[in-house]
């Protein structure tokens, strides 16, 4: 078990590092540098460009550096721009700690401000979870709950109560709740709340009244609710046939003991497989709906990102998303073998 | 066959010929067109194809025709209270137009060829090099083998979202991002990482396939390994090849949309003799900024992705419960 889990996270190693490669590879291949402006608005200066490139250590070579080496200096060699951001190097002649201490590299945006620092400093006099990041966590737990917990109890349900029109009502909603991709689920809802209905702001002001959370975290929650709801039925009815089921009503326990002491302990493993997956849409799906509902979080600051080209940010995101999207992975798995002794590590 | 415990003789000859003989494809399509929802999701798929092949014909107005002062018109049939800009709809535009008066449902039924080529050519290109791979892969083994498996890895680490944005961002003003409208790079993005699913399929398929008794058979009277894998080993994995293809395609017409959506999606044409001069994830980022205004500029798209995306989806689900029956009812 231990040695699974070591394997795994020192695969994580690798992996990133190719992520964190293929994204510098494009990153450099766009044209233009990060101080460009769009045709029309006034440039920067070359002199200061000059400047702006050694304060944020663009003037060094951008993967290895050969005439270092020529002189003889070994560490000259990988002072690069690739190798300062993900392990360490210098930085207009100070050194710095790079992505594996944590530091996610200076904003081209907003000039002075580390990219962590934009995302997990919290506006002034504010709680840690005003921040950014803690937005988007609060976001993305909340539709996990919503998710799992109206997701699970119309799964059994519908099992239970199989072929009756409980189930089939659950079953179409769910079907439809699958298909429909969430930021189209999105549109319709704000349009039929918001522009419609007026029962919430189009744009909230604030997000301190707990309703105007609820649209948001259930278009982010519902994929997930929905599969979570079709995968307990079809798991439930699968045990529901099982021999020991049998054994344990012929044994006279109480109908509820069957059912959660039972049923439900060992219709819940398949569940859990899909909960990999369905962190990745959680976590991915939130840059759209984030956006969509003007929401504070990291994902918008994404997407905002994305037309300052702020480099930084956008290499910083991806490269914090996909270690994400790792460890949800392995933990799954983790979680997985535990609840079925059956399965193997490998 | 030794586990038929009814004698061929004891059946009645009627019982034998009740069904006559059909090969396995026959079959699945039998299966394919008695499931309704299958059939329907067929339907919808074939009109959205029509549509897109058939627009300019069917729109009732030049989709680029800019109609000064009739901005933002509601569809004529929305009751007038509904409005915020309390103007009248015009009857001429069903849909009602957008900020500089073109016509809504004229750009929609353009944009649904966007949507229809991105769900085929990408796809088409995934499935060739997907199956080569996972052939190739699969027969060889060993260090080919190990080889797919870490790019495997690498490519189902990366979010793909956060992939399309950078490839979009990074090659968008480069001479491949500006070909046909920007679609190609869209479909070397979406084909880059879709790939690896269908050849991880084939592998698997090919890996259990290969130790079977017909491709020893096979190999016995000298047929060459391309023989092999082409005749013996390729159409035994066919079903499973569709019926992902099938799952694929609706992925890739969300994420066009959603990178429309985020102003990364395809650069429409200005000439309205181009193919492509509207997309729906185009159409829905002018629609957000409308949201009171014109609803249904946001509307109209988003409902033609949802059914696209339902229709390509039924069928999937009907492909998979007709070529494969034992996988009913899983998702």
């Amino acid at each position: 078990m231990g040695q699974f889990l070591v394997r795994r996270l020192l695969w994580l190693i690798p992996v990133m590092f190719t992520v964190a490669l293929i994204t510098f590879v494009l990153m450099h291949a766009a044209p233009g540098g990060p101080w460009d402006r769009d045709p029309g608005r006034r440039q920067i200066d070359p002199a200061t460009q000059i400047n702006l490139n050694r304060q944020f250590g663009l003037d060094k070579e951008v993967w290895f550096d050969l005439d270092a080496l020529k002189k003889g200096d070994l560490l000259g060699f990988f002072d690069t721009q690739f190798i300062t951001y993900m392990i360490a190097g210098t930085v207009d002649g100070e050194w710095r700690c790079g992505f594996i201490c944590g530091n996610l590299g200076p904003s081209y945006a907003q000039r002075g401000m580390m990219v962590q620092d934009i995302v997990l400093a919290p506006p002034e006099d504010a709680p840690i979870w005003n921040s950014k990041a803690g937005y988007s966590i609060r976001l993305g737990v909340l539709a996990l709950l919503i998710a799992v917990l109206v997701g699970l109890p119309v799964g059994i349900i519908a099992a239970l109560k199989q072929n009756t029109w409980i189930d089939y009502l659950s079953l179409f909603v769910a079907t439809v709740g699958i298909t429909i991709p969430n930021f189209v689920m999105g549109i319709f809802l704000i349009i039929i709340f918001a522009v419609w209905f007026h029962l919430i702001p189009v744009i909230p002001k604030d997000w301190s009244d707990p309703r105007y959370w609820i649209l948001p975290a259930v278009v982010l929650g519902v994929n997930l609710m929905a599969t979570t709801a079709r995968l307990t039925r079809s798991s439930m009815l699968d045990v529901m046939r099982q021999d020991y089921i049998r054994t344990a009503r012929a044994k006279g326990l109480a109908e509820r003991v069957v059912i959660f002491g039972h049923m439900l302990k060992n219709a819940l493993i398949p569940v859990v497989t899909i909960l990999g997956p369905a962190l990745v849409g959680l976590i991915t799906g939130s840059f759209i709906i984030e956006t969509m509902f003007a929401f504070p979080g990291w994902g918008r600051q994404y997407v905002t990102a994305i037309s300052q080209r702020d480099y930084s940010m956008i290499m910083a995101t991806t490269l914090v998303f996909a270690l994400l999207i790792q460890l949800a992975n392995i933990s799954v798995d983790f979680v997985y073998t535990m609840l079925d002794p059956r399965i193997k590590l490998s | 066959m030794s586990s038929t415990s009814v004698p061929m003789s004891r059946l009645s000859d009627e019982a034998i010929l009740a069904r006559p003989s059909v090969s396995l494809w026959t079959d699945a399509w039998y299966r394919l067109i008695r499931n309704k929802a299958a059939v329907m999701g067929m339907v919808i798929v074939i009109i959205f194809v029509l549509v897109a092949a058939l627009a300019p014909w069917i729109a009732p107005h030049d989709p680029l025709k800019i109609n000064d002062g009739k901005g933002y018109l509601p569809p004529p049939w929305m009751p007038i209270e509904m409005s915020v800009t309390g103007k009248a709809g015009d009857p001429r535009f069903f849909l009602g137009t957008d900020s500089i008066g073109r016509d809504v449902l004229s750009r929609v039924l353009y944009g649904a060829r966007v949507s229809i080529v991105v769900a085929f050519v990408p796809t088409a290109i995934i499935v060739i090099v997907g199956v080569i791979i996972g052939l190739a892969a699969g027969y060889a083994g060993g260090r080919v083998d190990n080889f797919l498996m870490r790019i495997t890895d690498v490519v189902w680490g990366f979010p793909d979202l956060l992939f399309y944005v950078v490839v979009m961002i990074a090659l968008r003003d480069t001479p491949i991002g500006d070909f046909a409208n920007g679609l190609l790079l869209l479909f070397g993005a979406l084909a880059v990482v879709s790939w690896v699913g269908i050849a991880r399929v084939v592998r698997g398929q090919t890996l259990s396939l290969k130790e079977k008794e017909f491709v020893e058979a096979a190999r016995s009277i000298g047929t060459s390994d391309l023989q092999i894998m082409a005749r013996h080993i390729l159409p035994n994995t066919l079903s499973p090849i569709i019926v992902m293809t099938a799952f694929r395609i609706p992925g890739m017409i969300i994420t066009e949309a959603v990178l429309g959506y985020l102003g990364l999606g395809l650069r429409p044409g200005t000439d309205p003799r181009e193919f492509f001069v509207a997309s729906w994830g185009g159409l829905m980022l002018q629609g957000q900024s409308a949201l009171n205004a014109q609803p249904w500029l946001l509307l109209s798209p988003a409902i033609c992705v949802a059914l696209v995306v339902m229709g390509f989806t039924f069928l999937g689900d009907g492909l998979r419960d007709a070529l494969d029956p034992r996988m009913r009812g899983t998702s």
